[in-house]
């Protein structure tokens, strides 16, 4: 993934000076939300500031759970995360493969779509998405935001950078000699090879989808929220107790810092490896 | 779902002959073989057809037309009526010239940081894994949540931003009723989430360009800067030109920052940092006009063409003229 390649240069003193206040400002919001939802409002209001954690954290963080529904918007986040990130792994695996090793024709043009819409953002489909959301009945229901998520150009393109690399052209060969039909070779040959790749595209789908905003805030309302919406509806109240604002804040944001923290370097990884183009 | 069904339904038991790159396609019996592939691709473009393409098609034909939200079954001919409308509101034009100002505030100081940061982690560090998941966190938040910690950072009467100016005697700043300054603030949630992803994909990009490419400058007696302007940045150029196509097309649909950035989808008081993308939500969903709507949708759409070829074309003269 990351070669061992050494770099040209070495680090100096400056360089690390740089790097740690901006890792101080990449990391400060985070903790500050801490501060923020382990204290009271007027704390939060007063002249000076509070900058360490205070004792009201379960306070706020039981008032956020009541206020915004939170509790069953992290289970929905969680279905519809969960389904869109099997849909699109195994969607874009298959096709990735495909377009990786299998010779077909009109597959030049096919991959070339594929990549083409990359640039173009769903945003803009969300209009007829929305009548056609209506007209089958699916507003507020999860199937709304899931079923368009279930497949993504992104992670075709990754599968198949993945796989040309990963796949050895004789492992599908010997597959074939033994007899094996297509479906096959894709069960036995292709996954257990696949599967670092879709592991991978299986982190960025899933946060992705977690903090996905435009459409959920369209197609569901503040009744059965994704945790996004349900953000949205918290920080919208006439006047939001600040605390518990930041206390929501922290639930959404937790459970994605969590695969963060553990998984950190692969998906450091798979963006690196996702965005050398060509 | 669509994605559970088997993907070759085609595909038989029967031996398929092995195919080696570049052998000729065999034409003959065996389209067992030769359909799996179509097999394989089918799930994802059934679903991107529907979901995908259909819509954005669909987009142009609804924008001809009124539909309201609550009534979205009826649609009554308009022709370019929607676009003309859209053309005399100042809204319109307003929610344009932000999005513009919002976009070069938050990509251009966000790709010039990245490619700083970029060129520090290429460097032999200690920790530099640390450095590296550190400046992705950002990125694993949502549009919502920094939006959420930001608008408090940014707060007029006890934000923290505020604070801070006010002890070092610069005194406070209306981050949300002044124009330039809630740009300020909705574009420095955006640099903030994607700064350090930037960072990456350009690091990426840098430890693709062969060591003896340095080496042989250094020996040229080039300087660390002159490495980076002559070495680094035309090494770069196709990963440039791919973020800063990426960049301005999310800029350009830039929605839940301003959106959440006060909580009303007129983007601030006087509109003064609506962007297109919140425009498109507030003539949709706060006024009921989808017809319109999708008109914007569409204006949208072809600026990002625009932009996108604009772009190429720049690159394209660059490379012709450096070469």
């Amino acid at each position: 993934m990351m070669l061992a390649k050494r770099s040209p240069l070495q680090g100096g003193p400056l360089a690390y000076a740089v790097l740690g206040v901006a890792t101080l400002l990449f990391v400060f919001p985070f903790y500050w939300t801490l501060v923020a939802a382990s204290r009271t409002n007027s704390e939060l209001s007063g002249a000076t500031p509070a900058f360490t954690p205070g004792p009201n954290l379960f306070h706020n963080l039981g008032e956020a759970l009541q206020q915004a529904a939170i509790g069953t918007a992290l289970w929905n986040s969680l279905l519809v995360s969960g389904a869109v990130t099997a849909g699109v792994v195994l969607s874009s695996t298959l096709a990735g493969f495909a377009f990786a090793k299998l010779r077909f024709r009109g597959r030049g043009l096919l991959l070339a779509v594929t990549v083409g819409t990359m640039m173009i953002p769903p945003q803009l489909g969300v209009i007829p998405l929305f009548m056609v959301v209506v007209k089958m009945d699916l507003q507020n229901k999860l199937p709304a935001v899931i079923l368009p998520s279930l497949v993504s150009a992104f992670g075709v393109f990754f599968m198949r950078q993945f796989l040309i690399q990963a796949l050895p052209d004789e492992l599908i060969e010997a597959g074939r000699v033994d007899g094996a039909s297509a479906l096959r070779i894709f069960w036995s040959i292709v996954l257990p090879v696949a599967r670092p790749g879709m592991a991978v595209l299986g982190m960025l789908t899933f946060m992705a989808t977690w903090n996905d905003f435009f459409w959920p805030v369209v197609a569901l309302s503040s009744q059965n929220p994704t945790v996004q919406v349900a953000l949205k509806s918290l920080g919208q109240g006439y006047v939001p107790d600040q605390s518990v604002v930041m206390a929501g804040t922290l639930l959404g944001t937790l459970p994605v810092l969590l695969v963060f923290a553990l998984l950190g370097r692969q998906i450091v990884g798979g963006i690196m490896q996702g965005a050398v183009k060509g | 779902m669509a994605i559970t069904s088997p993907p070759a339904p085609a595909a038989g038991r029967r031996p398929e002959r092995p195919a080696p790159a570049g052998a000729a396609r065999r034409s003959g019996p065996r389209t067992a073989g030769r359909l799996a592939p179509y097999g394989f691709v089918a799930p994802f473009f059934v679903l991107f057809a529907a979901f995908g393409l259909f819509p954005l098609v669909y987009t142009a034909y609804v924008s001809l037309h009124r539909v309201e939200l609550q009534t979205s079954e009826q649609m009554d001919w308009l022709g370019l009526q929607n676009y003309t409308r859209l053309f005399e509101d100042p809204f319109f034009w307003n929610a344009l010239g932000n999005t513009f100002t919002i976009g070069v505030l938050s990509t251009v100081p966000q790709l010039l940081m990245a490619l700083g940061l970029a060129h520090l982690l290429n460097y032999r560090l200690r920790g530099r894994t640390f450095f590296r998941v550190a400046m992705l966190m950002p990125y694993a938040t949502s549009v919502a949540a920094a939006t959420l910690v930001f608008a408090q950072l940014f707060g007029r009467d006890y934000g923290l931003i505020n604070w801070v100016l006010t002890s070092v005697g610069v005194g406070p700043v209306d981050w949300q009723a002044d124009t330039w300054a809630s740009q300020f603030g909705v574009s420095a949630i955006v640099t903030w989430r994607w700064t350090g992803y930037n960072a990456l994909i350009y690091l990426a990009g840098m430890q693709a360009i062969p060591g003896e490419l340095y080496e042989s400058a250094a020996m040229d007696g080039a300087s660390r800067w002159q490495q980076f302007r002559h070495v680094t940045i035309p090494g770069l150029r196709p990963t440039i030109v791919f973020t800063v196509v990426v960049s301005t097309i999310g800029a350009t649909q830039l929605f839940g920052e301003p959106l959440l950035y006060e909580g009303n989808s007129g983007g601030g008081i006087s509109h003064q940092y609506q962007t297109l993308g919140l425009y498109m939500y507030e003539q949709g969903w706060s006024f009921f006009h989808l017809g319109r709507a999708a008109a914007v949708a569409w204006v949208m759409f072809l600026l990002i063409v625009v932009l996108a070829l604009l772009n190429a074309a720049i690159a394209a003269r660059r490379n012709r003229t450096d070469r």
